[in-house]
């Protein structure tokens, strides 16, 4: 026997929020703390280092004096690009709902969704690039942090596409039931996806300044 | 109880399967109770690994019996783990994941967690993060063998259990932060009609600062995990500085790294981690000692105060762990500073306790005796944790046993007093039996004793410079012969204390079926929820025959000008005040 | 706020949203631009740390909502932050402490 939990869908009249919306920014303060040990893992690891990057660059064969000589900036910015995209369609997706507008919800987040995907397809190739010239994580600190860094973003990445192809698909059973309740409960649903996808969006932002450019 | 037609599967109904009923459920109680059952097993299981160890330190290379004798390694491993499952394992889960589980929603009067199935899977990542932790034993070579704290770069270069830890630690770490989010919202969304924060009993307090601190303070670990398990995997070196040389000459890694910096993100969940420890037993008992005084808790709002201050505190001492790793003075003298004003509010909240206790009527039933025995207990191990606290004090001290005294006054004759406490407390309410006091008597009086006897020399051994993590216990230092008896004391007292656990094993598995029978719901006059709102024993799935509303203050006991020995929470006043009542509420 | 919007609230959103979009699109040309001209590293920082911020502020503000938001989930993030801040500040200050302790025992 499953219960009815209160304010499921409907949010609580002294909070003003529902359940889920709590809980997913509950979460992503959590995130907020994760993401936040690395980079302060990062600083800490920059300000003892002798020299960043500290490694040669793949063509001169000198030591590099900026991160950029040995990380591919226009693959980065293009990557950017993408996901700010994908935040953008992601709220469209999500707006189409609130207007009622099912198809628009199905356009707009298959584009999330194939637009994620681009952003894992450059991340191999910047990946790629770097093990052709024989060096990864274990070459130096840079690099080391790079890797767990933007890895682990990539993760997030993935997490992120799993859970809106399932909104995309199986997932909206729930709308198509017709239910008032129901539809109302998947709007909110593709609101709090939204809301971490976002966020993915929103670390990203900081890493790439960090990483790439300075 | 309303029921939700969309998720339910098509054979459920009133016959839901053995499986589903107590392994794979979302109720709230049966999750506290599955927490339970499995956190008393690994602290079973964790308190045997020490006992192995003990015998080796009071008689160093005499053979255990089936086992032999223990090697070096061996006992490093069984160290590392000891500590590993008593904090993660053990303590936590059945503070948080047991006690939270059950007793929070009933206190607050909703009839589930916000997220039920969240919750059902924040169990299950413990219990195989728990397994995880004791397949490492069979690995080759072992479980992990640096610590409960994983220090680099040691736990880079051991042996493939140290790997295991990390993936063991990552489960746990999600289990907890599932468990927070959905302790967090539960605590502010399912708060019943009436529930105002200030009207919380003070357990539940706890249990909000608690998870707002797991919530908070774990995931640095996690990402610290992370890369830990990169300097073990992937060859990083975020750990390992350069020109380490090891026993088999120098070490072929990029290097460049800091052990600091794990020493740092390791101390930022782990200083609060030990409020973690402590809070929810100061909640269970405060619980107590109010019902048994038969008087509301003295200066209800200034420990919750208290409270609240000491949880942010604790975010911004972490390093005085790191005293001797020569950090700088101007940020030394920051982290003793507010390690002394942190020592403030927790003085607050036991001074309030022990203030309740005067002139009240003190019942002395099986857990009021375990609650009374955590005062002074915690007292030990506070007060033996301000030197350690002071840079000065620390460096003689740090590593010694000085510090495992200190800290396990906290945490055994501390916490797990007063979980034993809340194990008598909540029993009656979870099988609706109570358990027999005769064999509670002994079994407190017989714990507390041999628990001093095995930490009050640990303190002593210390001060003489005796080093923890020993593996002959000090044998082969002449400074620490004068001390060097009481390691006999000490392994006897742990013996003394694993034979009094017996009483309790019997006490429980024999009370729940064959227990005297609670006569009434209200089994101790209560006037939390927990105990007025729910006539039914053991509790039902989704709690509540009607959801109670709230009118009062947590503890109406004794209330001047009132004729009841006591008022619960849920008791209507009479309709003359009740608009007035209600006013107050809205307001 | 968002369960009460109407069909021409949303619209009016979709165009702020939009503007949002060109917004960050620009300013990661801005901070991509920058970052050739090959300043030191003090004042690099400091403008990639700015943009970003910006940016992070918009998403946060624009598609997540922010701006309006109830006062619970204000609350959370402010602890997130004030304790993330607190770890930056203070890993930060123990470096520096240290380095200051090395350049003392260098000189004497
Ligand atoms: C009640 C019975 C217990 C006994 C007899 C006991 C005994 C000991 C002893 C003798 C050590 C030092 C080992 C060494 O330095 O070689 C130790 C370490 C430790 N204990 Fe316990 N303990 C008990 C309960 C607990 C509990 C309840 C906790 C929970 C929080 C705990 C946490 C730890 C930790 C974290 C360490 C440090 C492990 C390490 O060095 O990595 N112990 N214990
Ligand atoms: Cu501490």
């Amino acid at each position: 026997m499953e219960l009815l939990i209160p304010y499921e869908v409907t949010p609580r009249r002294d909070t003003g929020v529902n359940n889920a919306k709590l809980g997913i920014w509950l979460f992503l303060a959590s995130e907020v703390m994760l993401f936040g040990g690395l980079f302060a893992a990062y600083i800490f690891l920059r300000m003892g280092a002798d020299a960043w990057p500290g490694m040669e660059t793949f063509d001169t064969h000198e030591m590099a004096t900026r991160a950029d000589q040995v990380l591919s900036v226009p693959l980065a910015t293009l990557n950017t690009v993408i996901l700010i995209a994908s935040s953008v369609t992601m709220v469209l997706s999500w707006a189409s709902l609130k207007m009622d507008n099912f198809k628009g919800f199905r356009l707009h987040m298959g584009l999330t969704i194939l637009l994620a995907l681009g952003f894992l397809v450059v991340k191999a190739f910047e990946y790629g690039s770097k093990f052709s010239h024989h060096v990864g994580p274990d070459t130096n600190i840079f690099l080391g942090i790079y890797f767990v860094l933007t890895g682990l973003h990539a993760l997030h990445v993935t997490g992120g596409i799993i859970v809106n192809a399932y909104f995309w698909g199986p997932g909206t059973r729930m709308w198509l039931s017709g239910n008032e309740r129901d539809k109302a409960h998947f709007t909110n649903r593709i609101e709090i996806a939204g809301l971490y996808w976002h966020f993915v969006d929103l670390v990203w932002i900081f890493l790439f300044p960090m990483i790439y450019l300075v | 109880m309303a029921t939700k037609d969309d998720h339910a599967g098509s054979h459920e109904g009133h016959h839901v399967g053995f499986w589903r009923k107590y392994w794979f459920s979302t109720d709230h109680k049966v999750i506290g109770i599955q927490y339970g059952i499995t956190a008393l097993f690994f602290l079973l299981f964790g308190f045997i690994l020490m006992l192995l160890m003990r015998w080796q330190l009071a008689s160093p290379g005499v053979e255990i019996p089936l086992l032999g004798a223990l090697t070096p390694e061996m006992y490093n491993q069984f160290g590392a783990m000891h500590g590993t499952i008593m904090v993660f394992m053990g303590i936590v889960p059945l503070a948080v994941g047991a006690f939270g589980n059950y007793v929070v929603p009933l206190q607050i009067g909703a009839i589930d967690m916000a997220f039920p199935r969240l919750n059902m899977a924040s169990y299950h990542f413990f219990f195989w993060g728990g397994i995880v932790m004791l397949a490492s034993f069979f690995v080759p070579q072992g479980a992990a063998k640096a610590g409960w704290t994983s220090y680099p770069p040691l736990a880079d270069i051991e042996t493939m259990g140290q790997t295991m830890w990390l993936w063991g630690m990552v489960l746990l770490i999600t289990s907890s932060l599932l468990g927070a989010i959905n302790f967090l919202t539960t605590i502010i969304q399912l708060r019943t009609e009436g529930m105002t924060f200030f009207r919380m009993p003070f357990f539940v307090w706890t249990q909000f600062v608690t998870a707002f601190l797991l919530l908070l303070a774990f995931p640095p670990l996690e990402a610290a995990g992370f890369l830990q398990l990169a300097d073990r995997l992937l060859g990083t070196s975020f750990f390992l500085p350069s020109g380490l040389v090891t026993a088999e000459g120098p070490l072929e890694v990029s290097g460049g790294g800091s052990p600091l910096l794990w020493q740092h993100l390791f101390w930022f969940l782990a200083h609060p981690e030990v409020y973690v420890l402590i809070l929810p037993a100061m909640g269970i008992v405060a619980e107590i000692v109010a019902n048994n005084t038969r008087k509301p808790l003295w200066g209800y709002r200034l420990m919750v105060y208290s409270l609240i201050f000491l949880g942010f505190m604790s975010f911004i001492v972490w390093a005085h762990h790191m005293f001797i790793t020569g950090m700088g003075t101007a940020i030394s003298a920051f982290f003793q500073v507010t390690t002394m004003i942190i020592s403030i509010p927790s003085v607050v909240i036991l001074s309030a306790l022990f203030i309740t206790l005067w002139g009240g009527s003190i019942r002395f039933s099986t857990p009021m005796l375990f609650a009374l025995g955590f005062l002074p207990m915690f007292g030990i191990g506070g007060l033996t944790g301000l030197p350690l606290g002071l840079a000065p004090t620390d460096i003689p001290l740090h590593d010694t046993y000085y510090v495992i005294g200190h800290f396990h006054y906290v945490v055994a004759p501390g916490t797990i007093l007063a979980l034993f406490a809340g194990i008598y407390y909540w029993f009656p309410k979870m099988t609706g039996r109570t358990l027999n006091d005769t064999l509670g008597k002994v079994h407190f009086w017989g714990t507390i004793i041999s628990m001093n006897g095995i930490f009050f020399p640990m303190l002593i051994q210390g001060l003489a410079g005796v080093s923890r993590r020993l593996f002959d216990g000090g044998l082969a230092y002449s400074f620490s012969e004068p001390v060097l008896e009481y390691n006999m004391v000490m392994s006897v007292s742990a013996a003394a204390l694993f034979l009094f656990q017996f009483p309790f094993i019997i006490n429980f598995f024999m009370s729940m079926k064959g227990g005297k029978k609670v006569e009434k719901a209200n089994h101790w006059d209560a006037t939390t929820l927990e105990w007025s709102a729910t006539p039914i024993m053991p509790v039902p799935h989704g709690n509540f025959e009607t959801v109670p509303r709230v009118y009062r203050d947590p503890y109406e006991y004794n209330v001047p000008g009132s004729d009841q020995p006591y008022l619960s929470q849920d008791l209507a006043p009479p309709p003359a005040t009740r608009a007035e009542a209600l006013e107050k509420v809205e307001a | 706020m968002a369960e009460a919007m109407t069909v021409s609230d949303v619209k009016k959103h979709v165009r702020v949203y939009l503007i949002v979009f060109g917004s960050l699109l620009l300013l990661t040309l801005v901070t991509v631009a920058v970052s050739y001209f090959d300043m030191p590293l003090g004042p690099a920082l400091a403008v990639a740390l700015v943009i970003a911020m910006v940016k992070g502020s918009l998403v946060a503000l624009y598609f997540m909502h922010l701006k309006g938001e109830k006062r619970v989930i204000m609350w959370v993030l402010a602890f997130a932050a004030a304790f993330l801040i607190g770890m930056f500040v203070l890993f930060i200050a123990s470096l520096l402490d240290q380095e200051m302790v090395a350049v003392l025992l260098r000189v004497t």
